[in-house]
């Protein structure tokens, strides 16, 4: 029984830890992109509130929690209340199958660095990552605004046009790793991360991941100078901020998504495995805040025929190539 | 097909972004940095004097008339040299718009702009300032000008001894 209990123990204490990790670390990625944003348009971003502005996360909290928390009359109600907190919690359920070190040894017991290793850990990622759209379109559809049903439909459209792309770029690495389990994906790239054996892949989960996280190429449900907000047009204070959370937490999950799976997760030189980790992650951070800056958004046609035409078929033909690959190596 | 169009367009917006990144910013940092604005900047107006140290405005209401927003309201008075002033003059701040038409139009050269922009509170009666906030003790920006120098009516100096002037003329001392 204790072995059980311990091991309970450990899940909690990693979930603390995650949690707290994460939500600050998300806290501070909002920060950063506003600094890095700045610094690419030749400003400076915030740097009134603490050196350098560090303590702008804080002060951005005290605001939106000291702002009114206003339900708009014809709402539908709970579903309105419910929204924001949807969007924010399918985003930190993904980390929970996400492997951020190599397993440790401890008092002569092996410790996985990893909350939960699940045998369809990818499987459970893609489920999250499409159940995430909820938190959106019914923010969006319960708030009873045009521009705000709008955004959600707009999201939902996108969500059909690049989730099958999303998927199917998954599937050369499930085959060349043989396996559902995240872990035993990044034990398969010890050698060589996916990201060199297979780029096509690479490259349409990186674009699909962009548009899964509703950011600027792709940021059609918000777009701000056509739908006001978009989805989050009738939200104001903390469900604001928890949709803005939550965004950011997406931010960092499809981070470390794409380090699992093509960037070789915890594997590299000299440095320990949890410290590569974290830096493949930031890194992708930096690329998608890189992308804000630097390309304009789709228009809505455009993602769907992108998505359609162009991505679906390649990513097909990526799984065609890499089996027929797989089966004459043998 | 554009492909190699669409790829440069896509890829190059990378590098003029990252290129920027390490420049350094153009912000002015406001309230310890401050720009020289330039001189001839309209901002806060003011009442200035001539050379003589005597008021310049002579109460004419042009100003009011030529102002668009209807900010500059005075009442006129005269005093016992003959000399016309504003027993009150008054300019509502947080009306005005600042476009110099009453520096334009002002035939004494006694309203003028200056470059002090920083007139911002909370407070929108604290904008409406009155003849002492407006007067000022220099010339602004026309040092040498003096209206009764060159008026011609005898209030700064007897008819005629003015620098511009001759004395007038006795048409009577031509009768016979």
């Amino acid at each position: 029984m204790p072995e059980q209990l311990l091991t309970y123990a450990l899940i909690l204490a990693k979930l603390g830890l995650i949690f707290f990790v994460i939500l600050t670390l998300a806290a501070y990625l909002v920060l950063a992109e506003r600094k890095i944003l700045a610094r690419m348009q030749l400003r400076y971003g915030p740097n009134r509130v603490g050196p350098f502005g560090m303590l702008q996360p804080l002060s951005d909290l005290i605001k939106l929690l000291t702002k009114e928390d206003f339900l708009p009359a014809t709402a539908d109600k709970w579903l309105f209340l419910i929204a924001p907190g949807l969007s924010a919690v399918t985003a930190l359920l993904t980390f929970a199958v996400v492997p951020f070190g190599p397993p440790l040894e401890i008092f002569g017991q092996t410790l996985p660095l990893v909350v939960i290793d699940l045998n369809i850990g990818v499987l459970y990622f893609l489920g999250l990552s499409s159940l995430a759209v909820y938190g959106m379109a019914l923010g969006g559809w319960a708030s009873n605004s045009k521009y705000a049903l709008l955004g959600s439909i707009r999201g939902l459209a996108q969500l059909i046009s690049y989730e099958l792309a999303l998927g199917l770029s998954l599937v050369p690495v499930v085959m060349m790793a043989r396996s559902f389990s995240l872990t035993e994906i990044v034990m398969a790239q010890a050698q060589i991360p996916y990201l060199l054996l297979n780029p096509p892949a690479f490259l349409i989960f990186l674009i699909s991941v962009v548009a899964e996280s509703k950011r600027i190429p792709f940021d059609l449900p918000e777009a701000e100078n056509e739908l006001v907000a978009g989805f989050h047009t009738e939200y104001s204070g903390m469900r604001f901020g928890l949709f803005f959370v939550g965004e950011y937490i997406n931010l960092i999950i499809l981070g470390a998504m794409i380090t699992v799976f093509f960037l070789g997760g915890w594997h590299g030189p000299y440095l320990p495995g949890v410290v590569w980790f974290s830096l493949k992650v930031l890194a992708i951070c930096f690329f998608f805040i890189w992308v804000r800056a630097s390309l304009p958004r789709l228009r809505y046609d455009q993602l769907m025929h992108f998505g359609w035409k162009l991505l679906l078929p390649l990513a097909l033909l990526n799984v065609l190539v890499t089996g027929a690959v797989l089966l004459w190596i043998g | 097909m554009h492909l190699w169009r669409d790829l440069r367009g896509t890829l190059q917006p990378f590098w003029v972004t990252l290129r920027n990144m390490f420049r350094k910013p153009v912000t002015i940092q406001y309230p310890e940095q401050r720009r020289e604005p330039p001189p001839r900047y309209r901002a806060r107006l003011i009442l200035t004097r001539d050379p003589d140290g005597q008021e310049r405005c002579v109460a004419c209401h042009l100003c009011s008339a030529a102002c668009p927003v209807d900010c500059i309201s005075m009442q006129a008075t005269e005093a016992e040299d003959g000399r016309r002033y504003a027993a009150w003059f008054r300019i509502n701040f947080s009306r005005c718009i600042f476009c110099g038409l009453c520096t334009e139009a002002c035939p004494t050269l006694a309203i003028q702009v200056t470059n002090d922009f920083e007139l911002a509170g909370r407070d929108p009666l604290k904008l409406v300032y009155e003849k002492e906030d407006l007067l000022v003790d220099h010339c602004g920006q026309e040092p040498d000008y003096n209206f009764y120098r060159q008026a011609g009516i005898g209030v700064a100096a007897p008819r005629g001894s003015n620098p511009t002037e001759t004395p007038p003329v006795d048409v009577k001392d031509l009768l016979p």
